[in-house]
């Protein structure tokens, strides 16, 4: 569904990605993790075109995506949802002026079609009997969900998922791990996953890729990284505390810097 | 010294930018305006928000303003006695000056720091971006209603502010003071030319006022930094920037328009 | 607010604007005077016009009969040449009337009265006044004065 080569991106003087090469295989959930500050909500981004790579090739469904233009984008974004971390609703608008959204701006349908498809998507997340609710009524999870209905609206081929199980209970956590893979198989989507949540993903993905300071570390099969060997993907894996990412700062000597007298 | 220097100069620079910015979004804007003939359920909802909320803070500060020129009209006049213009006077200052200044300095108060807050907190909590996402784009749907509602929006208001301060001023110089009816209304009609001063002054100045106003107010809201600082910082700019260009650009005007060239 | 309170409200707001516009039009300006580029026009040739400027008022009696509509230096003779627009309702101004440029009150504007003459003939589109008297320039008068009393 989608290819990555050689994607080098750059932010100032910081590299943000150097040399990376990324398959997303059609019909698949595939997770990007790795550790906060790493990048990965700017992937994304590149991915749906909203900002370009200073090196590289980035295809989706054999489109490449930073050469298209401003008119050509809009176009090819209508096959592509994405959720936002915050769930970004509309404030002004209820859940299912929310959900109707992209369809009363992108097709010409009749009230009562448009009526029908807003309750199917609004039942696949649960939440039909939300509908007249106000954003600010829902709590952070529900407003997740409603976006998920939003972003299915329009029957996209790929999702993007970002940081979708952060600050969530376990409860609402179970239920978007659930729905994430539910509507991928369900609908036969292409489904990406950009989080550092290593249970609730490793528990859904087909695929994972671990990066790092810019480059992959390592990719394969949830199971296949969990037994990995090396050590870095070990302490990211099973969330160890200490290991090759130092619990501690770069730091002088502990007994010299106690004993130390102040500076004049 | 050196460092004072450097600092100095990169804040030109950063204005610069700034600036340049500032002029593309507005050329964006007017790009977009032509969305709005297939929606104008937009353009509505938001003439509601800008105008219509607008008009408590209007009738009433016009009110006054038109009062106390008549009072002060009156207290300077009586002296020469010529209280027979104080009509003139009222009438000439609001049709001249204070009817578009007042009014866009009241505006970008109320409803430019409102538009700025809530296109700032728009882009904070992401929703510009899923707008974007959903290949919607933002300022078709959401910046250039509220754009041409505020252009649409301020020229009213400052016409209602002036007709209700002169009618302050009459209520003030008539009813209270005892100035001549007559006097009062025919003086003005005599001096006050419709071209020169009316059209020149509330509807030309408030135009570009509002075409002002509402450029900053939602300019800065869009380039504000998504957090609760930056929407803070955004909202205060706009209304110290909105003050200065509108004054600045009121004594252009003034110059151009009533100067003795 | 439903849509249609919605739109009840904009159209109250902009009907509300438009009506302070008529206001500021009919009653507080000079509209009902605009159309007096209708009237015929007459010229009358000034020494000095003093403050005169285009737009002041020509009156009869006290009565405002028209408006000044150009003012020209003639090349030739040094003359001020005013033209004045008056209005059509006033058809029966003798050729002989005069006229003068006079201060509203005391630090007022400055225009144009006309005095009647006694001709039967009346002033039509073109015509010319032939007897007319200059604006008073402050300092002449007091140049004037001044030597007169110097005489004494």
């Amino acid at each position: 569904m989608a290819t990555v080569r050689g994607l080098t991106f750059r932010r100032g003087d910081r590299v943000i990605f150097q040399d990376v090469d990324l398959d997303i295989p059609r019909g698949q959930v595939t997770a990007i993790m790795g550790p906060s500050g790493t990048g990965k909500t700017t992937l994304l981004r590149l991915l749906s075109g909203q900002v370009r790579p200073d090196a590289g090739r980035i295809e989706v469904d054999g489109i490449c995506v930073h050469e298209l233009n401003w008119r050509e984008l809009y176009q090819f974004r209508k096959r592509m949802a994405m959720l936002f971390q915050s769930g970004a609703l509309f404030t002004d608008l209820n859940v299912f002026d929310n959900v109707a959204f992209p369809l009363r701006e992108h097709t010409r349908l009749p009230d009562r079609l448009l009526r029908t498809l807003v309750l199917m998507k609004l039942e696949a997340v649960g939440l039909r009997g939300a509908r007249d609710l106000m954003p600010a009524e829902l709590s952070g999870g529900m407003a997740r969900r409603v976006a998920l209905a939003r972003a299915i609206a329009l029957d996209p081929a790929l999702i993007l998922y970002d940081e979708p199980f952060a600050g969530q209970d376990p409860i609402s956590m179970g239920v978007l791990v659930k729905l994430i893979r539910t509507l991928n198989d369900a609908l036969g989507l292409t489904s990406i996953i950009v989080s550092h949540d290593v249970k609730e993903t490793a528990a859904i993905a087909d695929y994972l890729y671990l990066i790092s300071d810019g480059r992959i570390v390592e990719h394969g099969t949830p199971g296949a990284l969990d037994r990995s060997h090396s050590p870095w993907v070990d302490q990211f894996m099973h969330a160890r505390p200490d290991g090759p990412m130092s619990f501690h700062y770069p730091a002088p000597p502990y007994a010299a810097d106690l004993l130390a007298s102040p500076s004049a | 010294m050196s460092a004072i220097l450097a600092r100095l100069g990169r804040a030109v620079l950063e204005q610069l930018t700034r600036t340049g910015r500032a002029a593309l979004f507005f050329l964006s804007l007017l790009g977009a305006l032509s969305f709005m003939i297939r929606r104008p359920g937009l353009l509505v909802k938001q003439l509601y928000a800008v105008g219509v909320l607008s008009l408590p803070i209007i009738l009433v500060s016009g009110l006054f303003v038109g009062m106390v020129l008549g009072l002060q009209g009156y207290a300077n006049l009586v002296d020469f006695g010529a209280t027979s213009s104080l009509g003139t006077v009222v009438a000439l200052s609001l049709i001249r000056e204070l009817g578009p200044v007042l009014t866009a300095l009241l505006y970008a108060g109320r409803a430019g720091s409102a538009l700025t807050a809530e296109i700032g907190l728009m882009k904070a909590t992401e929703q510009l971006a899923s707008m974007r996402m959903m290949a919607v784009d933002p300022f078709q749907r959401v910046l250039a209603p509220r754009f041409l509602a505020g252009c649409i929006a301020v020229p009213l208001l400052a016409g209602i502010f002036t007709a209700i301060g002169i009618l302050g001023g009459y209520l003030v110089a008539v009813e209270q003071l005892g100035v001549d009816d007559g006097a009062f209304w025919s003086q003005m009609q005599a001096k006050v030319q419709l071209f020169a001063d009316v059209i020149n002054g509330v509807v030309i100045k408030s135009v570009v006022f509002g075409l002002v106003a509402n450029w900053i107010a939602l300019f800065e809201g869009y380039e504000a930094q998504p957090t609760s600082e930056g929407v803070s910082l955004a909202t205060t700019r706009t209304v110290v920037y909105t003050a200065l260009a509108v004054l600045g650009l009121d004594f252009v005007l003034t110059a151009l328009m009533f100067g003795a060239w | 607010m439903t849509q249609k309170n919605l739109e009840l409200a904009v159209g109250a707001f902009v009907a509300l604007g438009i009506a302070a516009f008529f206001l500021l039009a009919l009653q507080v300006s000079d509209l009902t005077s605009i159309g007096d580029e209708r009237g015929y026009r007459v010229t009358a040739r000034f020494e000095n016009i003093g403050g005169l400027r285009v737009r002041a008022p020509v009156t009869m009696g006290g009565v405002r009969i028209g408006r000044v509509v150009g003012i020209e230096l003639d090349p030739q003779t040094y003359e001020a040449v005013v033209t004045l627009s008056i209005d059509p309702r006033h058809d029966q101004i003798p050729t002989d009337s005069s006229a003068s440029i006079l201060t509203s009150g005391l630090l007022g504007e400055q225009y144009v009265g006309l005095e009647p003459g006694g001709m039967d003939s009346y002033l039509s589109e073109g015509d010319v006044l032939r007897l007319t008297q200059s604006a008073l320039v402050l300092e002449k008068l007091i140049g004037r004065m001044l030597t007169n009393t110097a005489g004494d």
